[in-house]
């Protein structure tokens, strides 16, 4: 077998204004290898890679690709030396066929194109690996694993014998994850170089020969994966020992607070997003809903919200304390408030929805009451007073309440807006994917902070990606596949295997 | 594989000497400063330009300019006029274009506001007192302006019409409409009204201080004031700004994005309405295809670069002023055309304009670490 | 309306609608780019000037000038000036990534400053009188196809009567379409205004792209100021500010081609006849409105009729933003600078 080093990293260094990204990291990556980068959200896996996929230029340090140091200051340098990388955030032109988005940028020996010809070639690439790609798709029209394999074609297509993949299992379902590590075994075998970036410990051990690890921007060490295990793993990941257990209380007295009945909403492809779904939420406990990304789980929480058009024939019931109902649907969301529903809402989108990224924490405050009184001017008194508390509980790391939360990092971003929303004491609380981007010990600040409104007697509907955590945290699952409910789960006996398989394939209920 | 596998650096390697990097949080002295070593650099320019045209040497050519612009009391008169209002304009713009709504159509809405203040001079000039007539032509030509502004607007919020080209071909509307009614109003066949009212100065806007422009000033300076505290302090301002940032996020605050999208666009308008009610009233006392004269234009460049920070605009508007009126005096001096201005204009405006990637980004040269031994 | 006045119009149609034809292929490759330049009735302007100014220094510099040289220079003269004005608009937006509205702006203000003034001044500064005109130059930028402009009649008329930038300017917005829909090069090109992001990751050079396009686009429509002043005016300077109002209908024009220089063919042609219709309503109609609206004399109804191309661009953008199809759309990233570190 042909162990040869691939790549050697020597120093690299890369700044970001005052944040070090990357500080003097060394390492190597070997052809019919698998290798894992394992670190937290932050440990600059991801930005150490894009210096050698020619995203980023390095400030100091050596790259040495098959034994010759080299400078990639573009991915296209990065492609010469046979280098591809699948980003998270896949680049791919939605309005381009597959076959388009596979010969973009490549030279050819003519100024044009035969399209047929590259349709011929990607098929041969796909009967190789066994992907299943229609070249002439749009990609907008395509499923997230579709555009994975895609990013995947495209990269062999233009003969990279490097391939990095950024965290490609968080949009996949288990399924589809064990089907793109079989592909990535062929490659291995096939004599390329793997890289995979990510955060999940089953899938480094599953998967990869060894497993690089780097924390806050720095190497820390390279461990043969036979001689790893989760615990291993973990501190060198983290630092120090984390415990994995999430707390689950029991629910306490748990009472209807809301019944969803027959929603259905039709998004601006005018394709469903939500089908029919009937389910409901009580005080006291945890919701989750698990799906692949794109299933309804975004258009379920605004349609609650009231941001979403919602056909006829669905209801939102509001069940208050003393059994009182109201209707939500076709109400907007200053209305719902002025109904007296206390609804707390973080959206998936931060800074696109939650929060004005170009205000500071004052003025974000006031988002959802600016419009109290009768004076046309705002009161900024209270706001800012909200903004000091929520900045000292929570340990909100901002040089002042009045910077642009855009600045924050993640974290704090989303510390800002979870703050807000539990100051404003809901009845119900839902959550998208509340603890992406975090580090672990964030994550848990958060995972605390949704208990500590269970135990309120608050309804959280908990939106989430990771499965471990959605079965730790939740009392019942709700799974949504394409816009269905596909069945709510007790999540202290569900299995995750089930919880996968409904995810992708419809069941049929029994009545 | 070879034992020295990791061969020394080439001499033929590539590298780049310098890239990027952003900045975040520039003092503001040094913003300012930047931006003021830009003006200079492009008055530089500007100097060279007139030596060039005119074989003035760079300082008499200022001297000039100042002269020009500065040099007498009915000159810097003339020079508040004409910067109250580009400053009026660039007001009326500030909100539409802080909720990203690209009205580009202020030359429209000037002259839809000029139209029919003119209109209502000549049918009541000489019955109705002109205190109240001042009232109304103020009046109407805001909610003309506001409905020439609400047509694109409404696709806007409806169909999500794209509103630049919109209010762009509403320009063209106007200027037709004005020329049309211009030739109606015509009694001599020479496509031009005259000055409306001339003896009986019917809806010409008072005299203060023995001042034509002293009102108007003090009103566009009222008015700075005002929008300030309406885009920082009121509840529409702040909606505006939660709008402009995010249309979902304004979703998620529960505000009536069709709404806010239309009234800002309504006051937006009505505001270059009034400009060009001021111009009519104020200024010119007549009405033509050129009342608008291109400030709609450039005030959107005036509310940018101000940051739609009302103090801000005055500033830049006085800048601009002060080139324009200095070089329109070089122009006269030796007898030249008035286009001169533009040019002058349109060299400190790229200047600025460059100026800003000087504060938003640094550039860093890299160092190269010691060689691998 | 007798078959001669309808071809006349259809002439006037095409003549007007090549000036913008120019100017809006230029305009869909550089937006194709993701740059919004709001600049092109600058570029024009600085084309026209510059075309003139060239032709005018020649032909005085001349006892007896040779058209075609004359033409020849006018035309080196028109693409230098355009690409300088590009060449700023990508200097700032691209490698100073300035806000791509203002800088357009700024140069349209400065363009048509620049064009202005030397138009008006030109002759003064040269040490002579009068006004600007270049009619050697002009004539050899009209001249015909001999023969096959007279020889069929009214269909050589439609056909054959138009100076040669008339026909470059078809056969450019042909080989922009092939260029952008068959080539390796359009296809990069689309993607960049899509996803510079991608692009760039794709190993395409997104500065080189946005810059080329950038100026490619300035020259074409620069051809369209040339066009402007030697065939339109007939080599004369117009001080009214006609070119700027054509420079913005071209901008217009883009919308209405969904981005595909193919229908900027019959879109300018159309927004030509649109524009003549005035001197073409029945005076019976004419007097009939003129009556209704009180207006004295029924010329003043065609003040009322130039409204017609602006309107029918208002309707056709509205009728476009109620139907979207998404490959109707402008390039996705369309107005935003691109920065590659930005995170």
């Amino acid at each position: 077998m042909n162990e040869s080093i691939a790549v050697r990293m020597d120093g690299i260094t890369k700044r970001f204004g005052s944040v070090i990204a990357n500080d003097r990291v060394s390492m190597d990556i070997r052809y019919s290898e698998i290798l894992s980068i394992l670190g937290e959200n932050g440990s600059g896996k991801t930005t150490l890679m894009n210096m050698l996929a020619g995203i980023y230029y390095p400030d100091e340090g050596f790259l040495y690709v098959n034994g010759k140091e080299v400078t990639i200051t573009s991915p296209h340098d990065a492609f010469e030396l046979g280098i591809g990388m699948i980003h998270q955030h896949f680049k791919l032109i939605d309005v381009f066929t597959a076959a388009e988005n596979i010969i973009l940028g490549m030279k050819g020996e003519k100024r044009t194109y035969n399209i047929d010809e590259v349709n011929q070639k990607v098929k041969e690439i796909c009967d190789r690996y066994g992907f299943d790609i229609d070249p002439k798709m749009k990609v907008y029209e395509m499923s997230v694993a579709q555009k994975q394999t895609l990013e995947i074609v495209k990269i062999l297509y233009r003969g990279a014998n490097i391939l990095i993949l950024d965290e490609p299992t968080a949009v996949l379902t288990p399924q589809e994850t064990e089907k793109l590590f079989n592909i990535l075994r062929q490659m291995r075998k096939d004599g390329k170089a793997i890289v995979l970036i990510t955060h999940k410990l089953n899938e480094v051990l599953e998967l990869s020969d060894r497993v690089t690890i780097l924390r806050k921007g720095q190497y820390i060490t390279t461990i043969p994966t036979p001689v790893a295990n989760e615990q291993i793993l973990t501190e060198a990941m983290v630092g120090e020992k984390v415990t994995l257990d999430i707390e689950r209380p029991d629910p306490v007295n748990p009472q209807k607070r809301l019944s969803v009945k027959h929603l259905t909403v039709v998004n601006q492809e005018r394709i469903k997003a939500l089908d029919d779904v009937s389910f409901d939420v009580y005080s006291g406990e945890i919701l989750g809903v698990a799906g692949i990304s794109g299933c309804g789980q975004k258009e379920l929480l605004e349609a609650i919200a009231g941001l979403q058009n919602i056909e006829s024939g669905g209801s939102v019931e509001y069940y208050d304390k003393d059994g009182n109902t109201k209707e939500l649907v076709g109400v907007s969301p200053r209305e719902i408030r002025n109904y007296g529903v206390h609804l707390s809402f973080v959206p998936e989108d931060r800074l696109g929805m939650g929060l004005v990224g170009s205000m500071g924490m004052t003025e974000n405050m006031m988002l959802k009451d600016y419009d109290k009184g009768r004076s046309p001017f705002l009161n900024r008194s209270e706001s800012s007073k909200l903004a000091d508390e929520i900045k000292s509980e929570l340990d909100v790391v901002t040089p002042s309440i009045d910077t642009p939360v855009r600045k924050l990092s993640g974290g704090n971003v989303q510390k800002v807006l979870v703050g807000r929303e539990i100051a404003a004491e809901p009845a119900i609380l839902m959550t998208a994917y509340a603890v992406r981007g975090l580090d672990i010990n964030k994550s848990y600040t958060i995972y605390n902070l949704l208990n500590e409104q269970k135990k309120k007697g608050v309804a959280v509907i908990y939106v989430g990606e990771d499965l471990d955590v959605l079965m730790a945290l939740s009392d019942r699952i709700l799974v949504l596949c394409a816009g269905h409910v596909n069945g709510v789960l007790d999540a202290r006996t569900a299995s995750k295997e089930e919880i996968g398989l409904r995810m992708t394939n419809l069941v049929k209920e029994e009545a | 594989m070879k034992k020295n596998q990791f061969e020394k650096p080439h001499d033929s390697i590539k590298e780049p000497l310098v890239h990027i990097i952003k900045r975040e949080d520039v003092p503001a002295w040094e913003a300012w400063g930047i931006r003021i070593v830009a003006v200079v650099l492009g008055m530089m320019v500007c100097a060279l330009f007139i030596q060039g045209i005119t074989d003035l040497n760079p300082f008499k050519v200022f001297g000039s300019m100042f002269n020009g612009a500065l040099g007498s009391s009915s000159r810097i008169w003339q020079t508040l006029k004409d910067m109250a209002l580009l400053l009026c304009i660039s007001l009326g713009l500030a909100p539409s274009f802080k909720m990203r709504f690209w009205n580009v159509g202020a030359e429209g809405q000037i002259l839809i506001g000029g139209l029919v203040s003119a209109a209502l001079m000549i049918r009541f000039g000489n019955s109705m007192p002109s205190g109240i007539l001042l009232m109304i032509m103020a009046g109407v030509s805001i909610l003309a302006g506001a409905i020439w502004g609400l047509i694109p607007a409404y696709f806007k919020s409806r169909y999500n019409t794209n509103e630049t080209l919109f209010t762009l071909m509403m320009n063209y509307v106007a200027l037709q409409l004005v020329e049309f009614f211009v030739d109606i109003w015509d009694k001599k066949q020479s496509h031009s009204v005259g000055v409306i009212n001339s003896s009986t100065k019917g809806g010409w806007m008072p005299y203060l201080f023995k001042q034509q422009f002293f009102l108007m000033v003090l009103i566009v300076a009222v008015l700075t004031i005002g929008m300030y505290f309406y885009l920082k302090q009121s509840k529409q301002g702040y909606e505006i700004a939660v709008v402009g940032e995010s249309e979902n996020t304004a979703r998620y605050a529960g505000i009536n994005v069709a709404k806010v999208i239309r009234r800002t666009v309504a006051i937006s308008a009505g505001i270059c309405g009034f400009a060009g009610f001021l111009e009519v009233s104020s200024v010119s006392h007549t009405i033509s295809s050129l009342t608008a004269g291109g400030r709609g234009f450039t005030a959107i460049i005036v509310a940018w670069l101000g940051k739609f920070n009302p103090f801000a605009m005055t500033l830049i508007s006085a800048l601009l002023t002060f080139m324009s009126r200095g070089a329109n005096q070089i122009a006269s001096d030796f007898n030249f055309n008035k286009h001169a201005s533009s040019i002058l204009t349109g060299i400190i405006l790229f200047f600025i304009l460059g100026s800003e990637f000087f504060i938003n980004y640094k550039l860093v040269f890299r160092k190269h670490g010691k060689e691998a031994a | 309306m007798t078959l001669t006045t309808f071809i006349a119009w259809i002439c006037a149609a095409i003549t007007f609608g090549t000036i913008i034809m120019f100017g809006s292929v230029g305009e869909i490759l550089t937006e194709k780019s993701g740059n919004l330049n709001l600049g092109v009735p600058g570029i024009m302007y600085l084309g026209a000037i510059a075309s003139l100014a060239g032709a005018f220094f020649y032909e005085n510099g001349n006892p007896a000038p040779v058209p075609w040289v004359g033409a020849f220079i006018s035309l080196v003269c028109a693409l230098v000036a355009s690409l300088l004005g590009g060449l700023i608009y990508s200097f700032l937006t691209v490698t100073l990534r300035a806000n791509q509205n203002v800088t357009g702006l700024t140069l349209t203000i400065f363009g048509g400053g620049v064009a202005n003034f030397f138009g008006g001044s030109l002759v003064k500064l040269s040490g002579g009188v009068g006004q600007i005109s270049v009619g050697t130059t002009s004539s050899a930028v009209r001249a015909q196809i001999p023969f096959l402009s007279t020889a069929l009649g009214p269909i050589s008329t439609l056909l054959f009567s138009y100076g040669f930038l008339a026909y470059l300017a078809v056969v450019i917005a042909l080989i922009a379409h092939w260029v952008l829909n068959k080539t390796r090069v359009g296809l990069n090109l689309r993607a960049v205004g899509e996803n510079p992001a991608t692009a760039d990751a794709a190993g395409i050079n997104v500065t080189k792209y946005k810059y080329v396009t950038t100026c490619i686009g300035a020259m074409i429509e620069g051809l369209g100021g040339m066009y402007y002043v030697m065939d339109y005016v007939k080599g004369t300077w117009d001080a009214g500010g006609g070119l700027e109002a054509l420079g913005w209908l071209a901008v217009a024009l883009v919308i209405f081609t969904s981005w595909k220089p193919k229908n900027a063919i019959w879109g300018a042609y159309l927004f030509g006849f649109c524009y003549w219709i005035y001197l073409y309503i029945p005076s019976s109609l004419s007097a009939a409105l003129a009556k209704m609206l009180g207006a004295a004399n029924v010329t003043h109804m065609q003040n009322l009729y130039r409204m017609i191309p602006y309107i029918v661009t208002i309707i056709v953008l509205i009728i476009v933003s109620k139907r979207k199809r998404r490959e109707n759309q402008n390039p996705a990233s369309l107005g935003i600078s691109y920065f590659r570190e930005e995170r």
